[in-house]
């Protein structure tokens, strides 16, 4: 019973293709990928709708205020009304723009963002797009947008556009690569590129009670989070949002943007931040694995958009919590610290494996990571003390 | 009904002679990277063409050297960006064309 | 692999390298090479080599091409400047692309089909690069490297 609820969708999809049954083999093909962009299309921009509302929700409550409450149910029908807003608004195109550039820029970021999804296993069976390098495309894609903001920046003709795709690039650049070496332990130790490998080895339990997922590994706790955090810098979310630094340069490279185009951002933006949790809840959270035995009755699918969410909420409520940082700030803590420690994931995770990935690999690795992150405390440590303010006022 | 080998071939020739087009007609500098970075694309065309095409069983020769040429034309790239900025901001100018002083 | 997706990927690509080689503006160039080489990877899923091509786009798009436009950015009072075509380079790209093809075209032995392929999964390749290949990997190590402080010391302000 449970298991033909599990596989509910594929079965769906297997009925509607029976339909076809008896035409060529590149129809079914054809069929086949047409209804899977259909439903990542469907869930994911219901998924958006849902998360823009809830998130202006959840930070108004966070903010001891209501939020959207006016638009239907509870606001639930706020993104309706917003979207109706954004389509018939003036689309304003600079004179001095790139009209081309400018116009394929908000596309492709938008393509990037809905392909990176295709790679993630959302269920048992349910991977839209099985590839044998599944991690590298996405991010290969992923890589592509780096160069659509860049084009927005530039075919806008504006200073503040141009100033906010150079930092938008500049920490995109930076924080790719602890983004990547982070993935190379759980790479390492599954050894395999494709996310439906890597969430079957996680399967399991030690000890009949904890879950075999990378995060309760010191390696891949210590991974997990710096992944998280260049997650939150890849899709500009608030602690990072230097790029689109309201107070400072308008809207960054979004600024000569405006009606659909802008929401096009806006979407991209969102649906970059689904396809990061999804593959950290993939590479460290088990993916669909449930986290305890009993409850594996319950669909894989459920748990694994329980996690996706989980994710999102621990996202909405950064942006609740912290201030924006400096660029500077930014780069220096992504050179001196986040590389390093990345780099020691990857050793830690050799050391557990060849320590035998039992209690001995968890405590050496345990080990290799706070030796590090003590050295580089100490090192990196400006020795600046915190004393009272000194105030200097004209005499 | 399959492409032939010689299909292959005959776009990396193609793609290699536009390489040869922007690298020798083009003044600009950073043309001339792109021209360069074509010719190196087609040839790694070729190398897969013809690991392809090989009979079985083999060796996967032709994709290793297509991945050490890439990383090697990433290298390349890099540092001829670095040149073309350093060049700019000695002569105010990227047209290769005037770059005819020996004394800076 | 059907003939048609290779004749209009084929196209696609060497459109865009046309454009790229022959585009007056100069950003317009660096974003058609990049879709250049997205179709060249689309060339390479066709001949099975999936990581190549993966490769491909991450290193070319991700950053050569972000690296070009970045140039193109801080060299760019001299952007309105490029008038200069060289038409001797066309000629001489005109005679080697019509020497290539003659060539390619007289070869007999260039007109065979496919055999049925294995897959090239990414852990083979892992294994050849782990085995095989490890002076080699070493050595790009080494390059990348030299490149990486070459390229810096290169572009750094000089202290005066």
């Amino acid at each position: 019973m449970s298991k033909s609820i599990d596989q509910v969708f594929v079965n769906a999809k297997q009925w509607l293709l029976s339909w076809l049954a008896g035409s060529p083999d590149w129809v079914i093909q054809v069929a086949s990928i047409l209804i899977n962009v259909f439903m990542l299309l469907a869930v994911f921009l219901t998924l958006f709708a849902l998360i823009s509302v809830l998130e202006r929700k959840i930070l108004a409550r966070m903010q001891n205020r209501y939020g959207p409450n006016r638009v239907g149910p509870f606001g639930l029908f706020q993104p309706i009304a917003d979207g109706i807003k954004m389509l018939i608004k003036e689309d304003i195109v600079p004179a001095r723009a790139d009209k081309i550039v400018h116009f394929l820029a908000p596309v492709l970021i938008a393509a990037v963002a809905i392909l990176t999804l295709a790679v993630i296993p959302y269920g048992r069976n349910m991977t839209p797009f099985t590839i044998d390098g599944g991690i590298l495309f996405f991010f290969a894609v992923g890589s592509a947008t780096e160069l659509a903001v860049f084009m927005a920046g530039w075919a806008s003709n504006n200073k503040f556009s141009m100033l906010g795709a150079m930092r938008a690039i500049a920490q995109m650049f930076s924080y790719e690569l602890p983004l990547i070496i982070t993935v190379l332990p759980v790479v390492m130790v599954v050894g395999s590129l494709m996310p439906d490998r890597i969430v079957s080895a996680q399967a399991g339990y030690t000890f009949g009670l904890v879950p075999r997922w990378f995060v309760f590994t010191p390696w891949g706790g210590v991974a997990f989070i710096l992944f998280f955090v260049s997650g939150l810098v890849e899709s500009n979310r608030t602690p990072f949002d230097v790029p689109e630094g309201e107070s400072e340069i308008v809207a960054g490279h979004m600024t000569e943007y405006s009606g659909f185009k802008y929401a096009t951002f806006f979407m991209a933006e969102y649906i970059g931040m689904f396809a990061v949790s999804g593959l950290s809840a993939t590479l460290f959270l088990g993916g669909w694995h449930a986290p305890v035995r009993v409850l594996e009755i319950v669909p894989s699918y459920v748990w694994f958009f329980l996690k996706l969410s989980g994710l999102l909420f621990v996202y909405i409520w950064i942006r609740g919590t912290l201030p924006r940082t400096r660029i500077d700030q930014m780069m220096n803590f992504a050179w001196k610290f986040m590389l390093p420690m990345a780099f020691t994931c990857v050793i830690a995770a050799a050391v557990w494996h060849y320590a035998g990935r039992g209690l001995r690999g968890w405590l050496w690795s345990l080990f290799v990571i706070v030796m590090v992150y003590s050295a580089l405390s100490i090192l990196l440590d400006t020795r600046r003390k915190f004393g009272p303010r000194v105030y200097r006022f004209a005499e | 009904m399959t492409p032939t080998l010689q299909a292959f071939v005959l776009v990396s020739g193609a793609l290699f002679s536009i390489g040869l087009l922007a690298a020798l007609s083009r003044r600009h500098a950073i043309f001339i990277l792109i021209g360069i970075e074509l010719m190196l694309a087609a040839a790694n065309l070729n190398f897969i063409a013809f690991w392809h095409f090989a009979p079985q069983p083999h060796q996967p020769t032709g994709v290793m050297f297509a991945i050490f040429s890439i990383a090697i034309s990433a290298a390349e790239a890099a540092i001829g960006l670095a040149m073309v900025i350093a060049v700019y901001r000695h002569y105010h100018t990227t047209n290769v064309d005037q770059l005819d002083q020996l004394k800076g | 692999m059907s003939n048609a997706a290779f004749v209009i990927i084929a196209i696609f690509t060497l459109a865009a390298a046309l454009a790229a080689a022959t585009l007056r503006k100069l950003m317009h160039a660096a974003l058609s090479f990049a879709v250049a080489l997205v179709g060249l990877a689309a060339l390479f899923f066709l001949l099975g080599a999936e990581f190549v091509g993966l490769a491909l786009v991450f290193i070319y798009i991700g950053a050569v091409a972000v690296l070009i436009v970045f140039t193109i950015l801080l060299t760019r009072r001299d952007v309105g400047k490029d008038r200069g075509f060289n038409w001797a380079g066309v000629l001489i790209a005109l005679a080697v692309f019509c020497g290539l093809t003659w060539s390619i075209l007289k070869t007999q032995s260039l007109s065979i089909v496919a055999p049925h392929i294995r897959a090239l999964t990414v852990k083979r390749i892992g294994e050849a690069l782990m085995t095989g290949y490890v002076w080699p990997l070493q050595c790009v190590g080494l390059l990348l490297t030299a490149a990486l402080i070459g390229a810096l010391i290169l572009v750094m302000e000089e202290k005066r």
